[in-house]
């Protein structure tokens, strides 16, 4: 297991090349750069070029590249050029709250989401089935920001359960994070519940065909230890796969769930920086999203083959 | 009393093209250590009287429209599941044709063996331990207590239906239900597996209902036989007067497809023309349409099982005929 670990720890290194790359691009290819940002309105021509200079902009763009991969190598992703701080530190400060809510809603998608597909998969072609699977397919088409604005409205100004935004860390007041994170935790489960329940029930419909289905029963096992031992553990197989997927779905997803509920995670920061053309602080922050992207991934594929023997075999 | 009464049984199912009797009016019995071979060709009912008997069958779309079937004395048709859950694995056992799809493939076989022993009996996990590796070794699987921890993808398709007679006997059913324990299987292995079913119902004592499509399984292995068609059985009889004495022609027909090395004819007979669809039985006899017997009166109504002698019945108007063209050949 440790072996499948380090191979793909050694494939993941062309896959942060190749990111590092696009987002260098894209953000040269924007018009605008953070001289303007920094030197405001009033700037003249002199002092934005003095800027551009300070800033090292001035150098042709291979050469930025070649400082910038330098720096990385030295364990040094620079300076956010607006707030001053090191890159580093700005990510490791705003990454927890993301994680935290992504965390939350992940909770949310895993539990909603196997349990509807589950109970709809067992009552296959009842109304429960078709209840679960009409929510699923409203999450998956209503826009999460829109689910989002509905919940404020509802839960926030009608009934004042919940507050309308803000964030409250955990280690602050857990009680005050669980308040200001529900609502956006929901508002981002909701595409990935519905995308689970749909994927939990057609694959639980397909393992509980199976042969050794029948075998388990023949055997007299009580119903409920075929459906949640043989069906299950077949069935979470290709789930897990597809909650790799969720993880990072629920990170990208952030960035408009944070924007509508004014929480400080990565998505606002990086947000920010995009339109500050914060050129180290998107580049960094991008670059660590993506590392910690793929060290979830990984673990799915760890997970895999602590799920399947099949797999856990053949990697030796 | 016998061991397993099958009274009237009727399985229906239910299709775009309304309700379908999967199998009608089937009536046998199953004595203790007996072993009762079902033959027939595939769709004629054989793995549905079986999974019927097991309750296995999705209900809805399935349903036992009639009869009864009565295992040491309690009816297992209407039974509660968890009833039913009980007996099945502890008093009737069954092994399925696809060895290599029964078995689950994220459990360790050992696993698999134990996981029925608790289901069914109190037991501490060194008893259970022990109850698996004993059963392995009984199956033939060498080196048992080493391959506890192996999971079905390590073994070869022999091996795994060896496990699944090991799970299927760990409790020591008085029945076991094997259907085409050997179709799956390479023509070498099928002999071993054979061989070795034949040992355990020696060594455990239980009754034992083969199903299979092959005259050569049923030869070997069974007691007495019945030969199903088109969802009904069209004869019974002890093996030994089945083979020497057939009367249905259906059962000649099936006979006459077994290859022999003393035949000298060039080419294998062949019964003409194909089982019909569940939805597309003809009126009468439903073998009619193949049999070279046929007469017009074979179209009216359905021939009941008579017995024409005891121990042997048969649904054929011509039975009479047959048999005593046959004494005298």
């Amino acid at each position: 297991m440790a072996g499948i670990a380090l191979r793909r720890l050694l494939g993941a290194l062309p896959v942060l090349l190749i990111v590092s790359l696009i987002t260098f691009a894209l953000l040269r290819l924007i018009p605008g750069d953070p001289s303007s940002v920094i030197g405001g309105p009033s700037a003249t021509a002199d002092q934005l070029a003095q800027i551009r200079r300070n800033l090292g902009l001035d150098e042709p763009l291979p050469m930025q590249l070649v400082h910038w991969y330098a720096g990385l190598l030295q364990g040094n992703l620079g300076r956010s050029l607006l707030m001053g701080q090191g890159v580093v530190e700005v990510t490791f400060e705003r990454l927890p709250v993301t994680l935290g809510l992504s965390l939350y809603a992940l909770v949310i998608t895993l539990v909603a989401g196997l349990a509807s597909g589950i109970v709809a998969a067992l009552r296959q072609n009842t109304w429960v089935d078709q209840l679960a699977m009409m929510v699923a397919m409203l999450g998956i088409s209503v826009p999460n920001f829109f689910l989002g604005l509905l919940g404020i409205i509802f839960f926030a100004v009608k009934l004042g359960w919940l507050p309308t935004g803000g964030y409250v860390p955990f280690s602050q007041d857990p009680w005050e994070w669980f308040r200001t994170t529900t609502m956006p935790a929901v508002s981002l489960a909701m595409l990935q519940m519905g995308l689970l329940a749909r994927i939990t029930r057609s694959t639980m419909l397909e393992v509980l065909r199976q042969d050794y289905i029948r075998t388990a029963r023949a055997k007299g096992l009580p119903g409920r230890q075929v459906v949640v031992k043989h069906a299950l553990a077949n069935a979470l197989i290709p789930i897990t796969t597809v909650i790799g997927i969720i993880v990072s779905l629920l990170i990208s997803g952030s960035v408009v769930t944070e924007t509508l509920f004014s929480i400080p995670g990565m998505g606002q920061l990086l947000t920010q920086a995009v339109l500050n053309r914060d050129y180290p602080m998107v580049q960094g922050g991008l670059l660590l999203t993506t590392v910690f992207l793929v060290l979830v991934n990984i673990m799915v594929d760890i997970c895999y083959a602590f799920l399947d023997p099949r797999v856990r075999y053949d990697g030796k | 009393m016998s061991l397993l009464e099958v009274r009237g049984l009727t399985t229906a199912f239910r299709t775009e093209r309304g309700e379908i009797n999967a199998v009608e009016d089937i009536t046998f019995d199953i004595d203790e250590g007996e072993i009762l071979g079902i033959v027939g060709e595939s769709g004629s009912g054989k793995s549905v009287t079986a999974l019927t008997i097991m309750g296995l069958l999705p209900q809805p779309p399935a349903r036992v429209a009639a009869g009864s079937v009565r295992f040491r004395g309690e009816t297992l048709t209407g039974m509660s599941e968890p009833r039913l859950e009980r007996i099945r694995g502890s008093g009737i056992s069954m092994v399925f044709q696809e060895p290599m799809t029964s078995l689950n493939p994220v459990f360790t076989i050992g696993e698999q063996i134990m996981e029925t022993v608790r289901a069914h009996e109190k037991a501490t996990p060194r008893e259970l331990r022990d109850r698996a590796v004993e059963m392995l070794d009984k199956v033939g699987i060498p080196s048992a207590a080493k391959r506890l921890g192996d999971y079905p993808h390590q073994l070869s398709g022999g091996q795994r239906q060896r496990v699944m007679l090991a799970i299927a006997l760990a409790c020591r059913p008085k029945l076991l239900i094997a259907d085409e324990p050997t179709t799956a299987l390479d023509v070498t292995i099928q002999a071993q597996v054979l061989d070795l079913l034949m040992d355990l119902r020696d060594e455990f004592g239980m009754a034992v209902m083969i199903i299979t499509h092959n005259m050569g399984v049923i030869a070997e292995t069974a007691d007495r036989v019945l030969v199903m068609y088109a969802g009904r059985i069209v004869e019974q009889a002890p093996v030994v007067r089945l083979f020497e004495r057939p009367e249905h022609p259906y059962t000649r027909g099936l006979l006459e497809c077994v290859p022999t090395l003393e035949q000298d004819t060039e080419r294998l007979a062949a019964i003409p023309g194909s089982l019909p669809e569940p939805g597309r039985r003809p009126p009468g006899c439903r073998f009619a349409p193949r049999c070279r017997w046929r007469i017009d009166a074979c179209r009216t109504g359905l021939p009941p099982l008579v017995e024409q002698e005891p121990g042997h019945a048969s649904a054929c108007i011509r039975a009479a005929e047959i048999a005593a063209q046959i004494g005298a050949a």
